[in-house]
């Protein structure tokens, strides 16, 4: 049978794989030769599940949107990931990748952030399992998002800067990779997405991919069907959306759509829609989709949304694109913007600006009225307020 | 075949190699840069093509790269300043780069310019030796070319057995587990793991890079391998005095 998922090597057909200094070997090794062991050992899965139960708050709600599915004519249910303790998807995986740390006995966590999300949900599973933990944030995302420089401070977190190439989240990324390679024995990089070299992309989708888990009882329970026709989620570097696709890959009755941020528009030179404007490179450890010069260097971003400002896309989703599973949509920061307004205002939900991305679908695509479409609401807005504020003049 | 690597590794004696970025400290500097190491006796060149984030660089190299790419670097730039260097060069001259760069090229289209230029070999740190030697190992060798794997104190014996096979020329040795950069010596550990990769007795001689920056760690290094690298120091002397007195910093590594 075709699948969509990784194979033993980490491809996602020609996507994917390991393209690492020899540096780095031995870490990602290590990690690669244990974690299916660790992740299908009993006594992990219980403290993994127990965790999201009790401290997390899992399962989150699978909430049917009755005025929205009135309003566009088809059914709309909404993954309640915003209600994930620290109000994202992203603590799904900084609780198993901790759990993992511990499992192979590292003592001192890394891990990136762009918007502060993944960094806040790192620091909050160090400061619960009393474990070090270094945050590397681009310098000028450190100015541009203070709030949560402030939370993972109070968390315990020590945020390093990163000062190299264009100050963003992949120079983080870059930074986290060469602490990594200076510190192989005792540190265990949290990366942050459905990126990097393998094992990551597949070891995160596995921890991410407890919401379509979830969503197929829930839909069962109030559907009397596990498979919705379309499940659509926001893409970044793809975490959220894996996650939510996971479970329906290899379901071809399952529609996948994926969301970008098309930021000013596709032909603006402000964009983060890697797979309109991306070519097949290798980014941070992986053969996958990025936006780069004709040269091959990496190029920088754009999105109002922080956690969609990525230049490139998780293998699996460079896939779902190349072979013609997903359909690929790309949002302007306009459309998103609106579409967060329109939830608030309409289901009493402030989500965040990624995930608005995938709510803008609605307004994009005509879905039949008996269609059931799952959206993943990947986070909720508290942390976008001042963008709202100043976008709305509120 | 006869490369200029492999001879240069039968002569007696040991190897200094030195490391420096194409396009830093101004973009035209490369073939300058180039002739003067080969005039005060150098015996091996890596040539850096810059990459935008270069993973396995500590801040002096990425600096380096960051200013080449803002001079305009690209790696069409670099083959055209290099397409009439052995007409003035014979030392042997390797290609440093990350892969994207190359794959963008056309990974045979690269190998072709390099063989055409008489470029002798490759470094691509992000290049894994299992990747190569089942998608890439015969376009090298059409060409002519030489790749080059690095081996840490982390690496297993049996990867570095493995490595040795697929290797032609010789092996990086990487000194310790870090990013490129200067250290201030080399303790114990260090001399131990060169000691313990000498006693492998590998088909392919080794040379030490990261960490080398004066005649002292230089002569550590070479003790029982067959030569070093010397990167970051030799960026931060262009950084201060661009290509004047480039014999100066030569002679006080030997
Ligand atoms: C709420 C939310 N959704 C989506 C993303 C994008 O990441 P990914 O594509 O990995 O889900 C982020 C990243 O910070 C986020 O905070």
């Amino acid at each position: 049978m075709k699948t969509y998922q990784a194979d033993e090597k980490g491809y996602y057909g020609e996507f994917g794989g390991a393209y690492i200094p020899e540096m780095l070997y031995p870490n990602t090794e290590e990690l690669r030769q244990n974690y299916i062991r660790i992740m299908q050992d009993p006594s992990f899965k219980k403290e993994f599940d127990q965790l999201l139960k009790d401290y997390v708050g899992r399962p989150t709600p699978l909430y049917f949107a009755d005025r929205l599915s009135r309003k566009y004519n088809t059914k709309i249910y909404l993954k309640r990931e915003d209600l994930c303790h620290t109000g994202a998807h992203k603590v799904n995986n900084t609780i198993g990748q901790i759990l993992m740390a511990k499992k192979l006995g590292k003592n001192r966590i890394i891990a990136e952030t762009g918007a502060g999300q993944h960094g806040v949900a790192t620091a909050t599973v160090c400061a619960l399992m009393g474990i070090e933990c270094i945050v590397y944030m681009g310098e000028i995302d450190i100015a541009r998002q203070a709030p949560n420089v402030a939370r993972m401070k109070m968390l315990g977190a020590e945020v390093r800067p990163a000062l190299s190439g264009s100050r963003t989240l992949k120079d983080a990324t870059n930074e986290a990779i060469r602490d990594w390679i200076n510190n192989p024995v005792d540190t265990h990089y949290i990366i942050g997405s459905v990126v990097g070299p393998h094992p990551y992309p597949d070891m995160v989708a596995r921890f991410q991919s407890v919401i379509s888990e979830e969503i197929k009882w829930q839909l069962k329970e109030k559907e009397g069907r596990e498979n919705p026709d379309y499940v659509v989620a926001c893409v970044g570097g793809g975490s959220n959306a894996a996650g939510a696709f996971y479970h329906y890959l290899d379901i071809p009755e399952v529609g996948i759509i994926a969301v970008e941020a098309a930021g000013k528009g596709i032909d603006s030179g402000e964009s983060a829609a890697t797979s309109a404007l991306g070519k097949v490179g290798i980014i941070h450890g992986s053969k996958t989709l990025l936006m780069q010069t004709h040269d091959g260097q990496i190029t920088e971003p754009y999105s109002i949304s922080a956690g969609l400002d990525y230049p490139g896309v998780g293998p699996m989703h460079a896939n779902l694109f190349a072979s013609g599973r997903g359909e690929f949509i790309s949002i302007t920061d306009d459309d998103a913007m609106k579409a967060g307004l329109l939830l608030s205002k309409m289901e009493g939900i402030i989500p965040a600006i990624e995930s608005s991305h995938a709510l803008a679908i609605l307004e994009h695509r005509k879905f039949k009225p008996e269609d059931v479409v799952v959206i993943n609401l990947s986070g909720r807005g508290d942390k976008d307020l001042n963008n709202y504020i100043e976008y709305f003049n509120l | 075949m006869g490369n200029r690597i492999n001879k240069k590794l039968n002569e007696d004696g040991k190897l200094l190699s030195i490391y420096f970025t194409a396009g830093y400290p101004k973009l035209g500097d490369t073939v300058e840069i180039i002739q003067q190491l080969e005039k005060n006796g150098v015996d091996i060149i890596e040539i850096g093509l810059p990459f935008s984030d270069p993973l396995a660089d500590g801040p002096t190299i990425q600096q380096s790269s960051t200013a080449a790419l803002k001079n305009g670097m690209t790696t069409e730039i670099l083959f055209d300043q290099l397409k009439d260097i052995r007409k003035s060069v014979s030392i042997p001259l390797i290609i440093m780069g990350y892969f994207n760069p190359m794959l963008q090229y056309g990974v045979d289209a690269f190998c072709k310019k390099c063989q055409e230029i008489g470029v002798d070999g490759l470094i691509i740190p992000d290049l894994p030796v299992d990747v190569y030697h089942e998608e890439y190992q015969e376009t090298f060798e059409k060409y002519g070319l030489i790749n080059v794997f690095l081996i840490t104190p982390q690496t297993s014996e049996k990867r570095i057995r493995f490595i040795d096979s697929v290797s032609n020329g010789f092996i990086y040795m990487v000194s310790s587990a870090s990013v490129t950069g200067a250290q201030s010596g080399f303790g114990d550990e260090q001399q131990a793991y060169f000691q313990r990769i000498a006693d492998m007795k590998l088909k392919n001689p080794q040379i030490v890079g990261f960490g080398i920056s004066n005649s002292e760690t230089f002569e550590q290094a070479t003790k029982s391998a067959k030569g070093a690298i010397i990167g970051s120091a030799f960026i931060k002397h262009l950084n201060g005095h661009g290509v004047d007195g480039i014999d100066k910093f030569i002679e006080t590594i030997r």
